[in-house]
């Protein structure tokens, strides 16, 4: 679990193209005010995780999700910030957050 | 969806405070209680993140890192019915009264 660069688990594989979704969704999540409708790219696959949306309100966090590190340029999250050479940040994200872009 | 007080990334922000600083027994205390209550399975990590953020604002705000620790742990043990409002504030009243209004 977790290591591997790419497991045949999710929909998304190591590269894909993804933008983040920017649903009102109540209750406890786990992805970023400023990283959603921002577009990046799959960069590992972890495996499937517990749903924390289920875990923090009491539930058992089934069924596990696929989870990713997303990449993303700083530009394109930050807007006017201007990185130094090829400065990106990287987020954990679940699957059901992310669309193809 | 509106972000949350606990969601600040990117915000304008003041200057980082970089001081060291001790913790107080109580916050140690507070670390402790947390701790068993997870290793006997009664809180998780996500339950205790999700009690902070659906705190008042002004309240979360107002409180201090383990402040929130706390107010979020008794969130959860009175949801899971392990202990009441009434003993917990109960208790705050007899220790107040023994040591002092902290």
């Amino acid at each position: 679990m977790g290591r591997a660069m790419s497991l045949a688990v999710g929909k998304y594989k190591a590269g894909d193209r993804v933008r983040v979704r920017t649903d009102d969704r109540p209750g406890h999540v786990r992805t970023p005010y400023y990283v959603r409708g921002k577009n990046g790219w799959v960069e590992r696959v972890y495996g499937e995780f517990l749903n924390p949306e289920s875990l923090g309100h009491g539930g058992d966090g089934l069924p596990q999700r696929p989870l990713y590190l997303v990449g993303f340029h700083q530009n394109e999250v930050w807007g006017e910030y201007r990185p130094l050479g090829r400065d990106k940040l990287f987020v954990d994200i679940f699957e059901h957050w992310l669309d193809p872009a | 969806m509106p972000r949350g007080h606990h969601d600040l990334g990117g915000t304008p922000a003041g200057p980082i405070d970089r001081t060291e600083h001790q913790l107080d027994d109580w916050e140690i205390l507070a670390d402790a209680v947390n701790q068993a209550l997870g290793a006997k399975g009664i809180r998780r990590t996500d339950e205790l993140r999700r009690a902070r953020e659906q705190m008042d604002s002004g309240l979360y705000r107002a409180l201090s890192y383990y402040e929130r620790w706390i107010a979020s742990l008794e969130t959860i043990l009175i949801e899971k019915k392990i202990l009441t409002k009434e003993e917990i504030d109960r208790k705050v009243t007899a220790l107040e009264a023994k040591w002092g209004e902290p």
